[in-house]
C-alpha cells in the first residue's frame, strides 16, 4: 500500500492506495508549518482505512509549494549568479527580460566572469580563480548564500562550473550552489534560468521537504518519500531538496494523470479547481500535452519538459469583490463586480462567509445558489438572485474562455473537473460535450502522486565511428525500458519520452553524450516499490 | 514607420517562420531588441523607395551554427565593430542597415546595430528567408560584390575580408567562423541605394511583423493560426502558397555541429505511425520527403511548428517527442527563376532532383 500527498497551497489532501484501489481519501487545511497538515492527512487517511504506519511501502508527494512561491513572489532568496562565459554573453547578462517584481526579491548580485567552452573544447578564456573568490566574499558579506554557476557549453563539459563551485564553498562554507549542467541541456539562458530559480528556492526547499519528513516521523511512517517530477516521475527527499525546480510541475502533472487514472478517459481536456487558480491541460492518449519550445515558470523562460498548462486566478477562495451595499440588488451593472484574482487561500475556514468570515468568495456563491454544500449557509449574508445570477455567470464565462483558449479543434470537447473547488464547473459548460466528475475528483492530485509513474534514464558516452548510431540508439532505448521494467514499471506501457545527444567535438571519433529516458505506469497490482531514478545527470568525461 | 515592442514581438514570430528553420531562435535577437527599446524608444524602419540612389546601404547579420549560437551568446559589440570598420575603409557614413536575411534571429539583429549607429533599418532582405550560405544572397546572383566584408567575434577580434569571389568569400568567412568558436557577425554586400532597391527583396520585415501580428491575433481569438499564417503569407504578395505538409511527431533527430553549420535529419511520424516525413537541414530546412517522396524543395520555405500553437521551431530547438506540424511555404518568385535556382536551388545543396514549386508537389492553389 501507498500513500499519496498533494500539499496545495490550500488544502492537503491524502490518498490510501492499495493497487488501483483508492482505500481511503481526505482534504485538511494546508498549516502554516505544513508539516502538521501532512501529519494530519497521512493520519486520517490510515485511521480510515484501519491500517498501520508500518504497512505503508512508500510515501509520494507533490506540491505546489515552489511553483506557489515563484508565482507569488513569496519566499524567495537572493541569489548570487556567477556566469563564466565572458565576453561572449555579455549583451544578455543572467536574467535579462525577466519581470521585475522577481529580479527584485532576487536582487542583482551578478557576476560576469571569463571562462565557458567554445563548441570544440577549448576555453573561451580560462578561469579566473581570482575572481571567482572576490565574487565569492562579496556574497558571503552580503549574506547572500544560494549561488548559482553558469557556464558556456557546460552540458559538454562541466569542469569549470564545478571548480567554480568549490572554489565558492571553500570561501563561502554557508553558501548552498546550484551548478547549471546539473539541471539542465544545451541552451545557456534557459539553463541559467533554471539554475537561478532553483537557487531562490534553496531556503524554502530546505525548510518544506524537512517538515514533510517531520511530519512521517512524528506519526511513525518509516516507509521511503519520495517526491513527484515535473514529468511525473519521483526523485528522492535528498534530491527535491537539492533540485526543487525539478518538481516545480508536478502539480499539474498529478492532477492531471490523476484525472486520467480516476476517468480512465484519453483525451479531455481536464479543469483543476483549486483554492487560489484553475489549472486547465490537455490529454492526449492519455499523457498531459506538452509545451514544444519553452516554458514560463513565473515569467522566466526555462526548457523543462512540462505540461502546457494555462492557470486562471480563479478557485474556490477567490474573493468575489462587490460593494456590500449591492448585495441585494435587483440589476448589477458588470463594472461593478470583479471575480479574484485574488484568493483567501488556506484562510478560507476562518475568512469566507460560510465560515463566519467577512470576505465574499466564490464558495460562498456556489453555497447559496445550491451548487454546494458546505459549510453554515444560515452566516452567508442576503443575496438577491439577479446578484447570484450575475457573479455564477462571471465565474462560468471565466472557465469557459480557459477552455476555449486550450482547444486544439473546433467542437465540444470532454471536460474532466476535478479539484477541491470543482463545484464551480457545472454539469453542463459552455463548449463542453460532457463534464465527467469521476468519484475522488476532490482529491485527482493526490491521486495522481499515488500513482506516480517510474522513470529510468541511461546515459553513455559513444563514439558513432564505432557503433553506428542506430544501434547505440536502439541499445540505450532496450536498456532504459529494461531499467523501467526491473523498476516495477509497467513493460508494456513503457515509452521512450526523451533521445538527447550532445556532440564532444573535441573528442575523436564522432563522440556524443547520448542520454536516453523512459517512464511507464507502475505495474497494475504491484504495490510499491517504486523507486526514484538512480541518478541526475552523470558525465563521463 | 517604427517598430516597437508590440511589432517586435511580432517580427520575431515571424521572423522565426520564415526562417525555415534556421537563422536562430529569435529570441535572444528579441531580448536584445527590447533592452534596446527600453533605451530609445522605437527602432525606426525606411522603404526601399525612400533611399537615395547613391546611400551606403549595408547588410548584415550573424553567420555560423544556430547549435552553438545558444551557448555562445554576443558580447553586443560585434555588430558596431564591424559597421564601424566599414565606414572607415569606405571613407563614408553609412545610411541605412539591412538584414542580410529576413529568417530567424537575423532578421532581428540589424535592429539594434542600426539604432546604436543612429541610422534607420531599410524594410528589405537579401534573401526573402534564410539560407545557409553567404553566396546564396539574392545580391550575389545579381553579381554584386560581397566585398568589402567584415567578420567581428565576441572575443574582440576583427577581420576584413576581401575577394573579387562571393563563393570564396563565404568560404573565409565560414573558416573564420569555426576558428572563432562556431558564430561571428558579419558586415557584407555594402550596396548603392540603387542597387538595394534593383534588387533586395521588398517589404520583408513589414510582412515578417504582419505574419507575427496574424499569428498573435488567432490565437487570443481562439482562431487557427495556422489559417491565420497562410492567409497573412497569401496577402503579402511574396509568398504565394502555402500549407501544412505533415502532422505528427518527432521520433528521431540527428543534429550535428560541421564544418561550422548545424546539419542533420528530423524524422516526424504520424501519430497511427502509418506515414513518416523525413527533412535534411543544413542550418535551414532543405527538402522533405514524405514515404519517400519529395513534397518540398529549397528553396521554398519548410518549417517545424509548434502543432497546436504555430510556434515555430528552429532546427536548434528541436527535440525528441514534439508534437509538431510541417508547414511549407513558396518562396518569392525572385528566388525561383532559373538563374537563382542555380544559386539557392536543390542543386546547389547537392540534391541531384530538379526543383519542383512546392504548390506542383502538393497540387496546391490549382
Amino acid at each position: 500500500m501507498r500513500i499519496g500527498v498533494d500539499v496545495g497551497g490550500t488544502n492537503t489532501d491524502a490518498v490510501l492506495m492499495d493497487g488501483s484501489d483508492v482505500r481511503a481519501w481526505t482534504k485538511q487545511p494546508t498549516t502554516a508549518d505544513v508539516s502538521s497538515g501532512v501529519a494530519a492527512a497521512i493520519t486520517a487517511v490510515l485511521r480510515q482505512a484501519g491500517v498501520a504506519p508500518g504497512a505503508i511501502a512508500s510515501v509520494m508527494i507533490g506540491t505546489t509549494h515552489f511553483a506557489n512561491a515563484l508565482v507569488e513572489r513569496s519566499q524567495l532568496d537572493p541569489v548570487g549568479v556567477l556566469r563564466l562565459a565572458s565576453p561572449s554573453g555579455e549583451a544578455l547578462p543572467p536574467m535579462t527580460g525577466w519581470p521585475t517584481d522577481l529580479t527584485a526579491q532576487i536582487g542583482n548580485h551578478v557576476f560576469l566572469l571569463p571562462g565557458g567552452y567554445e563548441m570544440d573544447g577549448r576555453e573561451i578564456a580560462p578561469l579566473d580563480e581570482t575572481r571567482i573568490r572576490d565574487a565569492a566574499r562579496t556574497l558571503r558579506s552580503s549574506k547572500v548564500d544560494a549561488i548559482a554557476i553558469s557556464s558556456a557549453f557546460a552540458p559538454i563539459n562541466p569542469a569549470m562550473e564545478q571548480r567554480a563551485a568549490e572554489i565558492v564553498r571553500q570561501v563561502h562554507p554557508d553558501a548552498v550552489v546550484t551548478v547549471s549542467y546539473a539541471i539542465g541541456r544545451i541552451g545557456l539562458v534557459e539553463r541559467e534560468n533554471a539554475a537561478i530559480l532553483n537557487a531562490a528556492l534553496t531556503s524554502l526547499a530546505g525548510r518544506v521537504i524537512s517538515s514533510f519528513e517531520r511530519a512521517l516521523a512524528a506519526i511513525g511512517v518509516s516507509a521511503p518519500l519520495y517526491i513527484s517530477q515535473n514529468d511525473g516521475t519521483l526523485i528522492s527527499a535528498t534530491q527535491a531538496a537539492t533540485y526543487p525546480v525539478l518538481t516545480i510541475g508536478s502539480g499539474p502533472t498529478n492532477s492531471m494523470r490523476g484525472a486520467a487514472f480516476l476517468t480512465g478517459v484519453t483525451d479531455a481536456i481536464v479543469m483543476d479547481v483549486g483554492g487560489t487558480t484553475t489549472d486547465v491541460g490537455v490529454l492526449i492518449n492519455g499523457f498531459p500535452r506538452e509545451s514544444s519550445i519553452a516554458v514560463d515558470i513565473g515569467g522566466v523562460r526555462t526548457n523543462f519538459r512540462m505540461p502546457d498548462i494555462l492557470a486562471i486566478g480563479l478557485g474556490g477562495g477567490t474573493r468575489v469583490h462587490l460593494d456590500p451595499a449591492l448585495y441585494e440588488a435587483t440589476a448589477l451593472d458588470a463594472a461593478a463586480l470583479r471575480v479574484g484574482p485574488d484568493s483567501v487561500g488556506f484562510r478560507i475556514a476562518e475568512e469566507a462567509m460560510l465560515f463566519g468570515g467577512e470576505t465574499l468568495t466564490t464558495s460562498d456563491v456556489a453555497v447559496a445558489t445550491g451548487r454546494a454544500d458546505f459549510g453554515d449557509p444560515s452566516r452567508l449574508p442576503a443575496l438577491s438572485d439577479a446578484v447570484l445570477q450575475t457573479v455564477w455567470q462571471r465565474i462560468q464565462t471565466m472557465l469557459a474562455d480557459s477552455m476555449d483558449r486550450m482547444k486544439t479543434a473546433r467542437g465540444d470537447v470532454t471536460i474532466l473537473a476535478v479539484g477541491g473547488g470543482n463545484f464551480l464547473i457545472p454539469d453542463t459548460l459552455k463548449g463542453a460535450a460532457k463534464v465527467i466528475r469521476p468519484p475522488h475528483a476532490d482529491v485527482a492530485n493526490a491521486v495522481g502522486a499515488a500513482i506516480a509513474q517510474i522513470g529510468a534514464q541511461v546515459e553513455q558516452l559513444v563514439s558513432y565511428d564505432k557503433v553506428p548510431r542506430a544501434t547505440v540508439i536502439a541499445q540505450l532505448s532496450d536498456e532504459a525500458r529494461a531499467r523501467v521494467a526491473a523498476a516495477g514499471g509497467d513493460i508494456e506501457k513503457v515509452q521512450i519520452v526523451d533521445v538527447d545527444e550532445v556532440f564532444l567535438s573535441y573528442m575523436p571519433g564522432r563522440a556524443a553524450q547520448v542520454r536516453v529516458r523512459a517512464v511507464s505506469d507502475l505495474v497494475e497490482g504491484r504495490t510499491a516499490d517504486a523507486t526514484p531514478e538512480a541518478s541526475l545527470a552523470a558525465h563521463a568525461h | 514607420m517604427r517598430i516597437d515592442r508590440a511589432a517586435l514581438a511580432d517580427l520575431a514570430t515571424g521572423a522565426a517562420f520564415l526562417g525555415s528553420g534556421g537563422g536562430g531562435d529569435p529570441y535572444y535577437a528579441m531580448l536584445l531588441g527590447e533592452a534596446e527599446l527600453a533605451r530609445r524608444g522605437s527602432f525606426e524602419l525606411v522603404t526601399l523607395d525612400t533611399l537615395a540612389d547613391d546611400a551606403l546601404v549595408v547588410p548584415c547579420g550573424w553567420v555560423g551554427a544556430p547549435t552553438v549560437s545558444v551557448e555562445k551568446l554576443p558580447s553586443g559589440k560585434e555588430a558596431m565593430a564591424g559597421l564601424q570598420r566599414l565606414e572607415a575603409m569606405l571613407g563614408r557614413k553609412i545610411d541605412a542597415v539591412m538584414p542580410i536575411e529576413i529568417g530567424g534571429s537575423n532578421g532581428l539583429a540589424p535592429l539594434v546595430a542600426a539604432a546604436e549607429l543612429g541610422v534607420p533599418v531599410v524594410d528589405a532582405d537579401g534573401m526573402g528567408r534564410a539560407f545557409p550560405e553567404s553566396q546564396m544572397a539574392i545580391f550575389n546572383i545579381h553579381g554584386i560584390s560581397a566585398c568589402p566584408s567584415v567578420v567581428t567575434a565576441a572575443s574582440g577580434s576583427l577581420t576584413v575580408i576581401e575577394t573579387s569571389d562571393n563563393v570564396e568569400h563565404e568560404r573565409l568567412a565560414r573558416a573564420l567562423a569555426i576558428a572563432l568558436g562556431g558564430i561571428a557577425h558579419m558586415v557584407e554586400y555594402p550596396l548603392s541605394g540603387a542597387q538595394a532597391k534593383a534588387y533586395a527583396v521588398p517589404g520583408s520585415i513589414s510582412v515578417a511583423i504582419a505574419i507575427g501580428a496574424a499569428i498573435r491575433q488567432a490565437r487570443a481569438a481562439g482562431e487557427d493560426p495556422f489559417e491565420a499564417l497562410f492567409t497573412a503569407l497569401w496577402e503579402s504578395g511574396l509568398y504565394a502558397h502555402a500549407g501544412i505538409l505533415f502532422d505528427g511527431k518527432i521520433t528521431d533527430l540527428e543534429r550535428e555541429t560541421q564544418g561550422g553549420f548545424s546539419v542533420g535529419r528530423i524524422v516526424i511520424e504520424a501519430f497511427d505511425g502509418q506515414s513518416r516525413v523525413e527533412v535534411d537541414f543544413q542550418n535551414e530546412n532543405l527538402l522533405a520527403r514524405r514515404d519517400g517522396k519529395i513534397v518540398a524543395m529549397v528553396p521554398d520555405i519548410l518549417t517545424v511548428m509548434d502543432r497546436e500553437t504555430a510556434d515555430s521551431i528552429t532546427t536548434e530547438r528541436l527535440k525528441y517527442g514534439q508534437r509538431v506540424k510541417l508547414v511549407g511555404a513558396a518562396a518569392p518568385a525572385m528566388l525561383r527563376t532559373a538563374r537563382a535556382l542555380d544559386f539557392v536551388g536543390p542543386g546547389a545543396f547537392g540534391y541531384p532532383d530538379a526543383y519542383v514549386p512546392i504548390e506542383r508537389l502538393n497540387g496546391w492553389g490549382a
